[in-house]
């Protein structure tokens, strides 16, 4: 399942969706919003995404994780929008069978994501703002 | 051949607008799109990437354009 929303994601309703009867495991990666980056103070974090290709991106890293490992149900939901200290931006929710395929599988999604998702974050600060990883 | 491009992220800030039209020679590839943008664009050199969506998928160079692709720039992403 996926989801790209600009409404508080709920940890629990998102595992709740891998739960199985087959499953010996669960893994949840929550990604938070960090109050400093750089040693620069943040105020808050501005996502915004290109949806129709996000979603189909998402797509993807849920079939390759399907093939890589036998994993049981992935969910992953986005948020999108102003999130501030302490909000959740992404949940990835894997169950398997064994807990070393779902460990595994958690951790490719998210570190793909990283890198194959456009969805974009801009760090606001008490003096600026800037985007992300847009420069070297 | 007009080409209506989406822009996100930093791109949007440096053209200014969500989407903007250039004229490329008919049959024009995706890497004609890059040339004419670094040209005209010299701060899109400075990104650490600059990527070219294709009817919601990421595009080689040496694909050739339509009128009728969406077409988007994807400078770095940066989810999670």
């Amino acid at each position: 399942m996926i989801k790209i929303t600009e409404h508080p994601l709920n940890p629990e309703n998102i595992t709740a969706t891998v739960y199985d009867d087959n499953a010996g495991g669960v893994s949840v990666f929550i990604g938070t919003v960090r109050s400093s980056t750089r040693d620069k103070k943040v105020i808050r974090l501005e996502f915004e995404t290109y949806l129709n290709m996000a979603i189909k991106e998402i797509e993807k890293i849920i079939e390759e994780a399907k093939q890589k490992w036998p994993i049981l149900h992935m969910t992953i939901h986005h948020r999108i929008g102003k999130l501030t200290i302490g909000e959740i931006a992404v949940v990835i929710a894997v169950s398997s069978s064994h807990r070393k395929e779902a460990f595994a599988a958690c951790q490719y999604a998210i570190d793909t994501l990283k890198q194959t998702v456009p969805i974009w974050k801009k760090e606001i600060f008490e003096d600026g703002e800037e985007w992300v990883s847009a420069h070297p | 051949m007009d080409l209506k491009i989406l822009l996100f992220g930093i791109t949007r800030d440096i053209i200014g607008d969500h989407s903007f039209t250039i004229r490329l020679n008919e049959g024009g590839y995706v890497g004609d799109l890059k040339k004419y943008l670094y040209a005209e664009y010299p701060e899109m050199k400075k990104l650490r990437s600059l990527l070219i969506a294709v009817n919601n998928e990421y595009a080689p160079d040496d694909l050739r354009l339509s009128e009728k692709d969406e077409i988007a720039l994807i400078p770095p992403v940066s989810g999670g």
